[in-house]
């Protein structure tokens, strides 16, 4: 049997950066949100890896190296600052975190 | 036409004409600027420095009879000279403006004396004097400019000193509102003779004197009658003439002297010397003549009319020199012989209304400043000076030979009948109408006052005669308004010759013969004297009686005040209230509008920033998706 | 050869004024009597100086003169260039003249503020050294930069130390002047680009654009200017601002910062722009004129001193526009006579309204009545300066209104005699206002205000005496000051290609 068609790999990845991005605009607690967050990533690695899959070269996969390291960065971030709201608010609902508005 | 004027630079003693000017300018200065250090003593430089004036006026007179062209020019430096525009600073002084010299310094150097006692008792004295010198100043240069320029700034000058002399009483409202309406009237005149100077420049380009007499017949009629019209307005503001005669009778609530002196003798003739000056514009043209006469005519009837109807003893007198003026105005309309006629019942009017305004003053002064004539009565075992000499100036104005009035006012109503035509009855009878009702209300004002029961107010016991240093000026007046007729009527119109032309060889062509005229004339002032005398003799009513609507109207200055008000006044007090509205909401509204607008946009563009993580989300989402779509959307080719 | 002339007289005007501000902001706060007493011997050594400069200008030698040239910015050709003619000359001695006298009159108006009384001080001779720049500057840019920068120091002597309303009034001045200077940026940028990328005026007088873009481009300098000025319909800044300012800048602000937009009109719309100066004449007489009748109409309605002033000021540039549209010699002369004539008689007029105000705390007519009874010399002064307002002949303003309505009369008589009637309704607000305060009977609470009391202060009379006799000797003898600007309005005139008409009689003989 030849090798799965790459395609697949791309509809999986957009299944994935779309069941992600829905729940970054529905959730409400921040972990889940950080984590749909983490999954959009994920897709678009995995998006990145069967590009270079596709094209033959390393370009992708290098890019995906990139976003992971990103991403570690940003978790590390991220979590510091839901973990001091949570501190003060007792709650990690970023509907109650809107005091940056108008 | 006219043969070429010039004017011959002065030199020697001429060359210090300017003193006239310098020296009472010079003391209004020294008193305005000492303030009360010069209380004391400021006052006698006051009266001192017009007779200075007074006496250098008539040592320069003299000079000047000795002369062959009689008339010399002298330019004190250079004013406005900028392109083709030279104005100087510059004075002339010739018979016209010397005669006015003499009547200024003279009948002025009278009243400064008869104002040291009447303003005894006030503590703004030195400041009446100041503004008195500053008056005399302006008017002498007035008469003494040799350019239209130097006569607008002595013309605007004499405003600003009548304003501030009718508003000296500045706490009392009445004053200060009559000194205002005074000044807005005159500027409304003043207006027009600006123009009048812009359009002399404008086609001849120059406004000297000389200048513009010897282009006058270069211009079109169509322009000599505007620039005449022009220069009539500006004289009727200044004269008191109709339509800006209002103002008149409202400069009363200035002191008496300064009704004497600036309202009565001097200041309001300036229109005609305004005339007289330019006779060469007006002679050049017949229809603006005619509106001149029509002009005296109708305003010395007015006047006349209203004289009748008033119970304040200083506003019958200033109707009467509204109507006095009218005369004058009459004269100078009718150009000619009748220029000289005009100017020397302008001076003999110095005399006998100088004396008579005095004479007012005197019996207030010796009535705790009453002015109602129905309060007065009996007055004359009083006050015997000012009855005797008020008696004679008053027998001069309404024109009783051989005093004053009847040489100078009955030549000019013959003048009048010398007219072509229909035109000829119309004037004439207007000017012989109005000597008959001058006889009536003058005599009216002189029986209620000096003669009849008393009808004091209860506060006076002992009326009193004024003290000597006024009743010597009215006894020199007296003595001038006696004499003067007689004295000036040839004398003066020679004298004015080379100014005013020589007109003694014409012919005179009356619709009637002169002397039927002059009999006329004389009856109708005894008519009217008697009828006034029969009327007044026993008194009047204290109260203002119900009358008709002639009455009425005369009472209400003929509704000229009222005319203002509804024409004038109401509407532009309305149209500064809407404009203010308008400038407020309209314009500025817009303006604010607009910042309103864009504040009110962003502070509701900014409502987008709401705080929720998701809505951002999903802008964002949004944004990738269009970039997303529009890249699909060239990559395909959807769009090409 | 080194003469008089070659000193760098206006550089150090321009620099002169803002080491001093620097100087004075930094005295300690603490001593507020020294900041001002430094302010003031700073300013009158400029006085000094303008002085001596107008000695050494000669009045019939070249059109420009003191030229002094820096580089600043090779890349886009914009130097620091200063240059007189007439014109700017006689506007620097009115500055020198009148700041000394402004800081004199504004003694206290800082005291009783919360803020620093140095930097009051520091921001008048800041605002000087901007004015004197913008007069000076012969580089088209470097009039643009002191053309906006002299916002900043009147910004906040308005919006800090001002009345009620400072920041409405402030914010609103700023954000109009800002406007117009954008407008003038853009005209300002497409002067370079297509006049041969330089900024010197000298070299762009020769440039050549085609019609259309002349006018885009004249339009961007004039709605600058007509901002500044102000004229009618861009004017309703100059109430508030003149309303809320406290009194010593309002002087400064209508006395001479207004003035540079006129002058703006004369330096750079008419010589740069002549075609365009001709073909907009029209509409600018049009707007000149609604100023004057609209704008004094308005005067008369109002209730507040200093608002009132303003609106007299509007009139009064009013004639002015007339005067440079009207393109004669008289006009153009009387427009700049009376740039300088208004700066000193407004001035006065502001400054002893300011005086009023300080002593009843309060601007409002209604609040006054009968005021000469209590203060007969300040009463006397307001009379005198509204005299010089109405142009009385024997106060300066009479030779300029009087020059500007002969020679505007002399190409166009309607838009003149309709002005004409402009001298009338200033006689009626300047005489209503002094009625409503001074005049009348008294009113009762003015004798309960403790300041009401006390008339002129020595102070007060080193202000107005100046200023009085400045008034008063320019009315009786104009010559020094139109001999200047005679020859710089002839050069003017010649730049946008006009001459005066021949008097009609001579033209119909011909």
């Amino acid at each position: 049997m030849n090798a799965t068609n790459p395609e697949w790999y791309l509809i999986l990845a957009a299944v994935l950066f779309t069941i992600g991005a829905v729940g970054v605009l529905i959730r409400r607690n921040a972990i889940v949100l950080f984590m749909c967050i983490e999954l959009m990533l994920n897709a678009a690695n995995l998006a990145l890896v069967t590009f270079s899959r596709i094209n033959g070269n390393l370009d992708g996969q290098i890019m995906a190296f990139f976003v992971m390291v990103v991403a570690a960065a940003e978790v590390v971030v991220g979590l510091a600052i839901i973990m001091s709201i949570f501190r003060t608010r007792r709650s990690a609902s970023v509907d109650e975190a809107n005091l940056l508005k108008y | 036409m006219h043969e070429t004027v010039e004017y011959a630079a002065a030199d020697g003693f001429l060359s210090t004409v300017w003193l006239l000017v310098a020296i009472p300018l010079a003391s209004a200065a020294i008193l305005l600027l000492l303030g009360k250090r010069a209380d004391k003593w400021g006052h006698w430089l006051g009266v001192g420095s017009i007779a200075v004036s007074f006496v250098l006026g008539l040592a320069y007179f003299f000079q000047l009879r000795g002369l062959d062209n009689k008339s010399v020019e002298l330019t004190l430096f250079d004013y406005i000279q900028v392109g083709s525009l030279h104005v100087d600073f510059g004075l002339l002084f010739d018979p016209l403006s010397a005669v006015f010299v003499l009547l200024i310094t003279g009948v002025g150097s009278l009243i400064h004396l008869y104002a040291v006692g009447y303003m005894d008792h006030d503590p703004g004295r030195r400041k009446f004097f100041a503004y008195f010198n500053l008056f005399a100043a302006a008017m002498l240069l007035l008469v003494l400019g040799n350019n239209f320029v130097m006569l607008y700034f002595g013309w605007e000058g004499v405003g600003l000193a009548s304003y501030l002399l009718i508003a000296f009483w500045y706490e009392r409202p009445a004053a200060a509102t009559a000194g205002k309406k005074a000044f807005l009237m005159n500027r409304v005149g003043d207006a027009g003779f600006a123009i009048a100077i812009f359009l002399m420049f404008q086609q001849l380009g120059s406004v000297n004197y000389a200048d513009v007499f010897n282009g006058v017949g270069s211009l079109s009629s169509g322009v000599v009658l505007v620039m005449g019209l022009l220069l009539l307005l500006g004289a009727t503001g200044k004269s008191g003439q109709f339509p800006l005669q209002a103002w008149l009778p409202d400069a009363m609530e200035g002191p008496t002297p300064v009704s004497a002196l600036i309202h009565a003798a001097t200041m309001v003739t300036a229109g005609v010397y305004l005339i007289a000056r330019s006779n060469p514009i007006f002679s050049a043209n017949l229809t603006l003549q005619t509106v001149v006469v029509s002009v005296g005519a109708l305003t010395l009837l007015i006047g006349a009319i209203i004289g009748c109807a008033k119970d304040d003893i200083k506003r019958v007198l200033a109707w009467s020199t509204v109507s006095q003026i009218g005369y004058m105005f009459l004269g100078v309309g009718l150009g000619g012989g009748a220029y000289a006629l005009a100017i020397i019942h302008l001076l003999a009017h110095g005399f006998f209304k100088a004396g008579l305004f005095l004479g007012a003053g005197s019996v207030m002064h010796g009535m705790n400043d009453q002015t109602d004539i129905r309060r007065f009565g009996g007055l004359w075992r009083y006050m015997r000076v000012t009855w005797a000499t008020f008696g004679l100036a008053w027998l001069a104005i309404i024109g009783i030979p051989p005093l004053s009035g009847y040489f100078t006012k009955e030549p000019i109503i013959a003048a009048a009948f010398e007219r072509d035509g229909w035109t000829a009855w119309l004037f004439g009878m207007a000017a012989l109408l109005g000597a008959a009702i001058t006889a009536f209300y003058m005599t009216r004002l002189f029986v209620l006052t000096f003669h009849g029961p008393k009808r004091w107010t209860e506060d006076i016991e002992h009326p009193h005669e004024s003290p000597a240093i006024m009743t010597a000026p009215l006894v020199l007046l007296a003595v001038g308004s006696v004499a003067a007729g007689w004295l000036m009527s040839t004398s003066v119109v020679d004298w004015l010759t080379p100014v005013l032309g020589d007109h003694s060889g014409e012919e005179a062509h009356g619709v009637i013969s002169h002397g039927l005229i002059t009999a006329l004339s004389i009856v109708v002032t005894v008519l009217g004297a008697g009828l006034g005398y029969a009327l007044y003799r026993g008194g009047t009513a204290m109260q203002e009686q119900p009358a008709g609507p002639i009455v009425t109207a005369a009472r209400r200055n003929l509704y000229a005040d009222a005319f203002n008000e509804a024409v004038f006044e109401k509407p532009g007090i309305f149209l500064t209230r809407a404009l203010v509205f308008l400038d407020n909401r309209g314009i500025d509204g817009l303006v604010n509008g607009l910042a309103a607008a864009v504040g009110g946009g962003s502070s509701r563009l900014r409502r987008l920033q709401t705080g929720f993580v998701r809505s951002y989300a999903m802008s964002m989402l949004t944004g990738a998706l269009l970039v997303v779509a529009a890249f699909l959307a060239l990559q395909l080719g959807w769009l090409a | 050869m080194v003469g008089v002339s070659d000193f760098p007289f206006l550089s150090i005007l321009t620099g002169a004024p803002l080491v001093g501000a620097l100087v004075v902001a930094f005295l300690p706060r603490a001593k507020p009597e020294l900041a001002k007493r430094v302010a003031l011997i700073w300013s009158i050594a400029v006085a000094a100086l303008a002085v001596v400069m107008w000695i050494a200008y000669d009045a019939n030698g070249a059109r420009f003169q003191f030229r002094e040239s820096y580089t600043w910015i090779p890349a886009w050709d914009a130097r620091f260039t200063f240059a007189v003619d007439g014109i700017a000359l006689v506007m620097l001695l009115l500055i020198a003249v009148l700041v000394p006298l402004v800081i004199l009159a504004s003694w206290h108006d800082a005291d009783n503020t919360r803020r620093s009384v140095p930097v009051y001080f520091a921001l008048l001779l800041a605002l000087e050294s901007t004015m004197i720049g913008v007069f000076a500057a012969a580089d088209v840019f470097l009039f643009y930069v002191f053309f906006e920068i002299m916002l900043v120091p009147m910004y906040f002597l308005i919006g800090s130390y001002g009345g009620h309303q400072r920041q409405y009034a402030a914010v609103k001045f700023f954000l109009y002047s800002l406007v117009g200077g954008l407008f003038m940026l853009a005209a300002v940028i497409g002067l370079w680009a297509l006049g041969g990328k330089t900024f010197d005026w000298q070299n762009l007088l020769s440039a050549d654009f085609t019609t259309n873009t002349e006018r885009w481009l004249f339009l961007g300098f004039f709605v600058a200017f007509a901002i500044k000025a102000p004229f009618f319909p861009f004017h309703t800044w100059l109430p508030d601002a003149g309303g809320a300012a406290p009194a010593g800048s309002a002087a400064l602000l209508v006395g001479v910062l207004d003035k540079v937009g006129t002058f703006g009109i004369l330096r750079y719309c008419l010589p740069l722009f002549p075609e365009a100066s001709r073909w907009f004449a029209p509409y600018a007489l049009a707007l000149g004129l609604i100023g004057i009748i609209y704008a004094a109409l308005l005067a008369v309605g109002q209730n507040d001193l200093k608002r009132l002033v303003s609106y007299t000021s509007i009139a009064h540039f009013g004639f002015i526009g007339i005067g440079i549209f009207a393109f004669t010699t008289q006009a153009g002369t009387g427009a700049v006579l009376y740039m300088v004539n208004h700066g000193l008689a407004t001035g006065l007029l502001f400054l002893v309204v300011g005086m009023f105000v300080a002593r009843r705390g309060s601007a409002l007519v209604s609040d006054f009545g009968g005021a000469g009874k209590l203060v007969p010399l300040l009463a006397g002064v307001l009379f005198f300066a509204g005299l010089a307002s109405l142009a009385l002949p024997g106060t300066a303003p009479f030779v300029s209104e009087f020059l500007v309505l002969l020679g505007t009369f002399t190409v166009n008589k309607t838009v003149a005699v309709i002005a004409t009637a402009g001298i009338i309704l200033a006689a009626a607000y300047v005489l209503w206002m002094v009625q409503r305060t001074t005049q009348g009977t008294l009113n009762p609470a003015l004798t309960a205000v403790e300041g009401m009391r006390r008339d002129l202060t020595i102070r007060e009379k080193v202000v107005v005496a100046p200023l009085i006799l400045l008034i008063l000797l320019l009315g009786f003898y104009p010559k020094p000051v139109t001999d200047v600007i005679n020859p710089a309005v002839q050069a003017t005139m010649q730049d946008v290609d006009k001459t005066d008409p021949a008097p009609a009689v001579q033209e119909a003989s011909r």
